[in-house]
């Protein structure tokens, strides 16, 4: 083999001379940032999808009695909206992110297996196939809540068994996309690019890789005892054969928990890199970032029974899970401190993706505080199942997660479209988004303190001004997202020229390629001073 | 050698990842139908097995071709090293859920379940039970007899593998072959006797939670056997056409390492199913 | 200017926080139930804690990030300074939330303690949910009762006025003196479900096969109303927990009329009825056990819940050659149930399970012409 640069486009050959173009180009793709693309539309079509599920929630909630749907209906739409939005939305979209900058931040040609990656996203078009026809199968979709908990979840019909094997489906993408991820970032930096110079969103994207390979079996175990207590005759989750259903529980919370953290991790590496780019300034506290990140991860394994303190585990149980959650709230609160550290004394604008940033680091601790809040198990006691538990997830996942995604796509959509989006329309979008965001969810902590369970279609009277108000919120949540449609695909087809820094304080390598970034990037790897 | 490859490998374009979604999809979907007892589940289910066959035929023979044609280099070698390790990692995450699931029965729910007077009053807690609402007898599976014989055959296995690398990295390829064909033989043997046991045994899957958590254990830990047998044999075979040698045999080291896997995972099955 | 900005978000806060406190304990509700019992007092004290202390916290953070926001922007000229780390203040950061936490935790351990102790406690009642009522057993009393959620089904379904505690009342709520140490042993028949009256500071997963134990002691008298808190299914929404708290005479009261209620019942299954009482008493007893599931039309909810109107088990014959009841008959199913189909003996007399039975084997559009009429006194000898 050649050692020139010249003959090094051979080496890759089919690349250069057969590249398929139309469907091709997308199906037959090996290219971490049409892969990442493809991630991107998904997830969004399927924010969309569970979306249209919320509303069918809300407009059952709009006022006491039942008006739209009927009870197991309501218990479809809950399940799935909660389904399809983790493992259909926020996860691919967090995927789609790292597959489009993990290469382009540390100096890689693609990804360390890029058919791997292909087959990643491709596993997840049958996953969502099989949860959106779950709804027209004979007794509907899986009502059991996203949870699954048994044993409501055995008497469910054949909707139970579709959904299970999408999440063995996901289960496989996530592990193979992860391995891929952590392989890219461990053999293909630049050479220069030492692991503590790394982009903080790579560091939060390798820290979650690991959750997720760690998470992701054990979820599939806890499915496969399911769907043989299903079928097999086993008696995991029942108490006549031995078994326990809380046995379930604590097997689904030890992959559940860290997922939470798999929603969030990525979305502080988003915060990380928007908000020193906008306040000119290098970020604070990158080595206690790093720390803090792997401090989180590895609490995530042993605080998992906090969402089980009502199913009456001993003293002993209970305490050692109230404490270990709580203390998760140091290093989460080190990242708060050192967001606003970086901030303090910068030189700040406030274009669409600071705003996002910024807005997500205020809405985020109410989620953080009101978890606090949550983790006291007396006060839990009180909490558990009700709407106060759907407003702090909510607030995490929803403020966290998502609205970090949209900055992070603001933020880079300049790089990836060579063309600079509506800068007005982004703003209307983010102060509709963040303004109905909490029209819709601020209520939900009163209705959970006074009492309001959540997954009931129907409620008691006293609730019906603040589900009204939250209702009103959500449709308008709904509508919002729209403009956001709108203005991706406006900045896709045209628009101001985008240079190759973009933004004036930003730094790392993605910027020194051309905006579009070429379809390869770094074949000759940069060196990093 | 492909040392000097300076790049590293890209892949062009393929229809692989679009096949495996395929293949999946008949799999899950065929299997749900059967499950539930719809007509069209079976051929449905067929046809996943073969898609998938075809995609893991097709797929590793492309990436052979392309190892032998020298594209991969150190780097590429090295993302391969990386990426076997987390696959066993998560494999030994999966096995973890299923021992959690035996510990929690053992330590905590049957306990508990014992001390439910109100429901259960003649239960007694210990291991091995089938839980206090199933009452019919069984016998128990003891350590001693199949199971140490069988465990005796995984780590002499573990062995010959060993002496099969000794064989590759002195060159010896009579070692090499002989050694693979000695570890793919008592793989053999080892799952000709665990069918045995399993048509012996004097409880069934539906025997409570000790059937359960045994066949579930012992059945995936088979699983795991018979694919890493599969996958020796593809090594035998390619060592028989000469692949491998003594600095370039990933292929080789990968379904070493999973066979050791495999290994580790039966002793703790020795000890927590059979023996403790 | 640091001053206006400083009052500005005073005067933000300070009237927001004015409205939260004038109106925590206005009609709606935007607080913790007021409590009745130590532990609710303790929880909701805790949570008072926690939510000024968070809120102080917030407060101070956010100020400092609104300072921020207003004095460090690039449109007002400030240039960025390049400092990335302090060492003193990371540490700082990390150590204060430790010990803030450690405050917190000290005063939430003595209350688990509390909670958890269940100890000489002067009655026990034994609560068991169902898919979708609870059942409670008065254990040394030998008083055993459904209770049913009597919202009815056209308030649902906004075909009448709702009723003030919509949703929230029950046709035999449970009774129990004030003052005393009430001890709950919970579990479930089907699923897991979850028994929560907020003012008593309890809510505790009701799992099958299990026992789970927590305890209540009620200051004040008064009727305090919760739900059930882990989804149980369709009609999850639709199970309520109504607690009478009364004085000692009304509760001896209370147990000597459900003793006689029982008594009365079990009577009934002496006597031979008329088809027309069984079918009036079956028609009550099926739209309030079984129209959830089958509909109160029969036609069920298929796959789940199957058709009652032309069942094969509705209209077969019921009786073997050898006079006991064959498996898998419309006896052997009320009586012993099957997957979802809950065991109707532990839970119904022989009265209105006789009843029902006629009642599905005659109305409903079925019209079985083998055993057309069920007797109490064959639920009896069939137990």
């Amino acid at each position: 083999m050649s050692t020139t640069t010249a003959a090094h486009h051979d080496d890759h050959g089919h690349d250069s001379h057969a590249h398929p173009t139309g469907l091709m180009r997308w199906v037959k793709s090996t290219n971490h940032k049409d892969i990442g693309t493809m991630y991107l539309w998904f997830s969004f079509a399927m924010f969309m999808f569970a979306g249209a599920l919320a509303m069918g929630i809300r407009a059952e909630l709009f006022q006491p009695g039942l008006q739209f749907v009927q009870p197991e209906v309501f218990n479809q739409l809950t399940t799935l909206h909660g389904l399809i939005m983790i493992f259909g939305a926020i996860m691919p979209a967090f995927v789609g992110l790292a597959n489009w900058q993990v290469p382009l931040m540390i100096g890689a040609p693609d990804m360390a297996f890029p058919r791997l990656n292909n087959m990643s996203f491709w596993l997840l078009i049958p996953a969502a196939i099989l949860l959106m026809a779950s709804f027209f199968v004979p007794g509907g979709a899986a009502s059991g809540g996203w949870t699954m908990y048994p044993p409501l979840s055995v008497q469910g019909g054949m909707s139970v068994d579709m959904t299970i094997f999408a999440i063995h489906i996901l289960g496989v993408s996530s592990i193979v996309g992860s391995i891929n991820i952590i392989t890219t970032i461990f053999n293909m930096r630049a050479p220069g690019m030492t692991l503590m110079k790394m982009p903080m969103f790579v560091w939060t994207w390798l820290i979650t890789a690991y959750l997720l390979i760690a998470a992701m079996p054990v979820l599939a175990g806890a499915v496969t005892m399911l769907i043989t207590d299903r079928h097999f005759g086993t008696t995991f989750f029942n108490a006549a054969g031995g078994g326990d259903p809380v046995l379930f529980q604590h097997v689904f919370w030890f992959f559940g928990h860290p997922e939470v953290y798999i929603m969030i991790l990525p979305a502080f590496g988003i915060l990380s890199t928007i908000i020193p780019t906008f306040a000119r300034k290098p970020l604070f506290g990158y080595a206690s970032m790093v720390y803090a990140t792997a401090a989180i991860a590895v609490l995530s394994f042993v605080v998992w029974a906090h969402h089980m303190f009502t199913t009456g585990m001993p003293v002993a149980g209970q305490l050692f899970f109230m404490y270990s959650t709580m203390l998760i709230s140091v290093p989460t609160g080190v990242k708060v401190f050192n967001w606003l550290a970086t901030m303090w004394k910068g030189s700040m604008t406030f274009e669409t993706p600071m705003l996002f940033s910024v807005a997500v680091v205020f809405l985020f601790t109410i989620g953080g505080l009101t978890g606090l809040v949550c983790a006291i198990l007396p006060v839990d006691i009180q909490l558990q199942d009700t709407y106060y538990v759907v407003a702090h997830f909510h607030y995490v996942l929803f403020s966290g997660a998502a609205m970090s995604i949209m900055g992070g796509v603001y933020y880079w959509l300049p790089k990836w479209t060579g063309h600079m989006y509506d800068e007005k329309l982004g703003k209307w979008h983010f102060w509709t988004t963040t303004i109905a965001f909490n029209v819709t969810f601020f209520p939900m902590h009163f209705t959970g303190l006074a009492g309001m369970p959540r997954r009931i279609p129907d409620y008691s009277q006293q609730f019906a001004e603040f589900n009204m108000i939250s209702s009103v919120g959500a449709f308008a949540l709904g509508i919002s997202q729209l403009l956001f449609l709108y203005v991706v695909i406006k900045c896709i087809r045209g628009g101001t020229k985008a240079t190759n820094q973009v933004w004036e304080g930003a730094h790392g390598l993605e910027w020194t390629v051309a905006s579009p970034a070429p379809f390869h990037t770094f074949e000759t790897p940069p060196q990093v001073k | 050698m492909s040392q000097d490859n300076k790049s590293y490998f890209l892949p062009g374009p393929s229809f692989w990842p679009l096949i495996s979604s395929i293949s999946l999809f008949l799999l899950a979907g065929g299997f749900t139908m059967m499950l539930n007892k719809v007509a069209m589940g079976k051929p449905i289910f067929i046809a996943g097995i073969i898609s998938l066959a075809y995609l893991l035929f097709g797929w590793f023979k492309e990436v052979i071709g392309e190892s032998v044609s020298k594209f991969y280099n150190k780097q590429v070698d090295k993302s391969f090293r990386w990426g076997m390790g987390f696959f066993i990692f998560s494999e030994v995450m999966f096995f973890f859920g299923f021992f959690g699931a035996l510990f929690y029965a053992r330590n905590v729910s049957v306990p508990w379940l014992a001390d439910a007077k109100l429901l259960w009053p003649d239960f007694v807690a210990g291991w091995p039970t089938s839980g206090p609402g199933l009452t019919e007898a069984f016998t128990a599976m003891g350590p001693w007899g199949l199971p140490a014989i069988n465990t005796l055959i995984l780590l002499t296995s573990g062995v010959t593998l060993t002496w099969a690398h000794w064989g590759l990295m002195k060159n010896k390829r009579t070692q090499l072959k002989v050694g693979l064909a000695l570890t793919i033989l008592l793989g053999a043997i080892f799952l000709y006797l665990q069918m045995h046991e399993y048509a012996e045994a004097g409880f069934t899957i539906k025997t409570g939670i000790y059937g359960a958590t045994f066949y579930m254990l012992t059945g995936f830990h088979g699983l795991h056997v018979t694919m890493g047998a599969i996958m020796l044999a593809i090594i035998l075979f390619r060592v028989m056409k000469g692949h491998f040698n003594s600095h370039d045999h990933f292929g080789f080291e990968a379904v070493a390492w999973y066979w050791h896997f495999v290994d580790v995972v039966w002793l703790f099955l020795f000890i927590f199913v059979y023996w403790l | 200017m640091n001053k206006k900005v400083f009052s500005f978000l005073g005067t933000i806060l300070g009237s927001a926080l004015t409205l939260v406190a004038s109106t925590a304990h206005a009609a709606y509700g935007l607080n913790l139930k007021a409590p009745v019992t130590e532990i609710a007092t303790q929880i909701y004290d805790l949570h008072m804690l926690i939510v000024w202390v968070c809120l102080a916290i917030f407060v101070v953070v956010f100020a400092v990030m609104f300072y921020s926001l207003y004095k460090h922007r690039k449109s007002v000229g400030h240039k960025a300074a390049q400092f990335h780390e302090h060492h003193t203040l990371e540490i700082v950061w990390t150590i204060i939330p430790a010990l803030i936490l450690i405050v917190m935790a000290v005063p939430a351990t003595k209350t688990i303690f509390a909670m958890k102790d269940t100890s000489a406690a002067d009655m026990t009642v034994k609560v068991t949910g169902y898919q979708w009522k609870w059942e409670y057993d008065y254990l040394d009393k030998n008083v055993k009762f459904i209770s049913n959620l009597s919202t009815t089904q056209d308030q649902i379904d906004n075909k009448a006025e709702k009723s003030e505690n919509y949703l929230l009342e029950v046709d035999n709520p449970m009774v129990v003196p004030v003052g005393k140490k009430v001890r709950l042993i919970l579990t479930a028949s089907d699923v897991i479900h979850a028994w929560w009256v907020p003012e008593f500071g309890v809510k505790q997963d009701a799992i099958p096969g299990f026992i789970k134990e927590v305890w209540f002691k009620a200051e004040k008298e008064g009727t305090y109303r919760g739900q059930c808190a882990e989804l149980c299914g369709k009609a999850h929404g639709y199970m309520p927990i109504v607690v009478e708290v009364v004085s000692e005479d009304k509760y001896n009261g209370w147990l000597i009329a459900k003793a006689e209620e029982a008594a009365a019942g079990a009577a009934g299954a002496d006597k031979e009825w008329t088809k027309d009482d069984l079918l009036a008493k079956g028609k009550v007893v099926y739209e309030k056990n079984c129209a959830v599931c089958h509909q109160a039309n029969g036609a069920g909810l298929p796959p789940a819940f199957p058709a009652i109107t032309g069942s094969k088990i509705a209209l077969g014959t019921i009786y073997g050659a050898d006079g006991k009841y064959l498996p898998d008959s419309h006896i052997d199913r009320l009586l012993n149930g099957k997957g979802v189909m809950p065991a109707w003996k532990a839970l119904l007399n022989d009265v209105e399970i006789a009843s029902v039975i006629t009642y599905t084997r005659q109305a409903l559009g079925n019209a079985a012409t083998v055993d057309p009429v069920v007797q109490p006194a064959q639920i009896k000898a069939a137990r």
